[in-house]
């Protein structure tokens, strides 16, 4: 088993289950019925996403677990998701904002792994990449209505994007495992990552007249297993049954 | 004696289950078939990667072909090459423009960002006179549409490409 392949997987894989339950959270109390249905049509796209990629963590780690053991039966420090998908979903603009934010760092990574060397991650890059452009359509179209909207849906979701912010930095988190994935042709070229993101964000938000907040506090940990509180409560939520009936199926 | 053909045939007997004017052959998802003779191997393709009609889809075609007298039949699932709409069948277009949903049109998907909604002529009355509601619909496959002119509320099955 090679680690840095096992927790490269895990990262884009916890990254679409955690966000993909955000998401699902909604099921139920969107603010309107066609919002309601595209919020868990698009967790239904990740975490479809995230079943995929699971199971070929858990093929490549090779001791026999399944892609729903690592699902449920992770503690918190082993998941590798970004803090951005883990924060709570707010008002609608949060989530939205928080969407936007992370579909349109995902877009440029599929894009680029589709040509990764680990075939399984290619196919599901491939197919991942379809959907998340239907998600950043929509969650991009969202921040330019509600930022170039009302007054107070201005203020707002720049009030959103002044709490997020200080994620975002943590989507181009690079280590030893990116370099080593880099090494063997797994991860391809992702140098100019960050450029092509801003180049579409700074394109949104002029749309969405909305200001980048010029607080430049940053925090990370999540691609090491360091999460905010929120991790927690995410899987006391969602391990619940896996925990309280061990191997219970249905 | 089982032969592909006789499995093709058979399989267009298996119908969508969120779609069910389509059949599995119809909508693109069966990538290929094999038998011996006695067995059969089917392999399918899901639409969406959370697509929760994947299963059944599976289910209903080895119920399908026990039914037709196919000792074992095997499902496999893959993800490479991912599909598309351009798989559905002009058959199947057909008949989903007559079951009242709006077949995918042709679009060239090069922008993502500030793309103009897709023009997609009303199921009912065919007007060009439409619009998006919502970009997603009551399946993940499908978009949210209305007619301005008749005033029909309809399902756009999106182009994925
Ligand atoms: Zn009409």
């Amino acid at each position: 088993m090679n680690q840095a392949h096992v927790d490269f997987v895990l990262r884009i894989a916890d990254d679409s289950l955690i966000l993909g339950h955000r998401l699902s959270e909604w099921c139920g109390h969107g603010p309107v019925l066609e919002e309601d249905i595209a919020m868990t049509n698009i967790a239904l796209d990740l975490i479809g996403q995230a079943t995929s990629l699971l199971s070929h963590a858990a093929t490549l780690q090779g001791e026999g677990k399944t892609g729903d053991d690592l699902a449920f039966l992770r503690f918190d420090r082993e998941y590798r998701n970004l803090l951005l998908v883990e924060q709570p979903n707010g008002d609608f603009g949060m989530t939205m904002m928080r969407q936007f934010l992370f579909d349109a760092y995902r877009t440029i990574l599929f894009e680029r792994l589709q040509s990764s060397s680990d075939e399984m991650i290619a196919a599901i890059a491939e197919k991942s990449l379809k959907e998340t452009k239907y998600h950043l359509k929509h969650s991009s179209e969202w921040v330019i209505r509600l930022g170039d909207g009302t007054e107070e849906s201005h203020a707002r979701i720049q009030e959103s994007l002044n709490t997020l912010w200080r994620y975002a930095n943590e989507l181009f988190y690079t280590d030893a495992v990116d370099d080593e994935m880099r090494n063997t042709g797994i991860l391809p070229d992702l140098s100019d990552l960050r450029q092509q993101w801003e180049n579409t964000v700074n394109h949104v938000f002029q749309e969405a007249t909305l200001t980048i907040p010029t607080n430049n506090w940053k925090q990370e940990g999540g691609r090491k297993g360091m999460h905010s509180e929120h991790l927690g409560y995410i899987l006391a939520e969602m391990q619940y049954m896996q925990r309280a009936y061990p191997n219970m199926e249905w | 004696m089982v032969t592909a053909s006789d499995l093709w045939l058979w399989l267009e007997e298996v119908s969508d289950p969120e779609i069910p004017v389509l059949t599995v052959v119809d909508l693109g998802v069966i990538r290929s078939v094999e038998t011996d003779g006695k067995n059969a191997h089917i392999v399918i393709t899901p639409t969406y990667s959370g697509c929760p009609a994947m299963k059944m889809i599976e289910d209903q075609i080895i119920e399908k072909l026990k039914e037709k007298g196919v000792d074992t039949c095997t499902v496999d699932l893959t993800l490479a090459p991912a599909w598309t709409t351009d798989w559905i069948s002009e058959e199947g277009k057909n008949k989903l423009r007559e079951y009242g949903i709006a077949p995918p049109e042709n679009e060239p998907d090069k922008t993502v960002l500030f793309a103009k909604p897709t023009v997609v002529p009303c199921p009912q009355c065919r007007s060009l006179n439409t619009r998006m509601i919502s970009l997603f619909g009551s399946t993940a496959c499908k978009a949210h549409y209305q007619c301005n002119d008749c005033l029909e509320p309809y399902d756009y099955f999106k182009c994925l490409r």
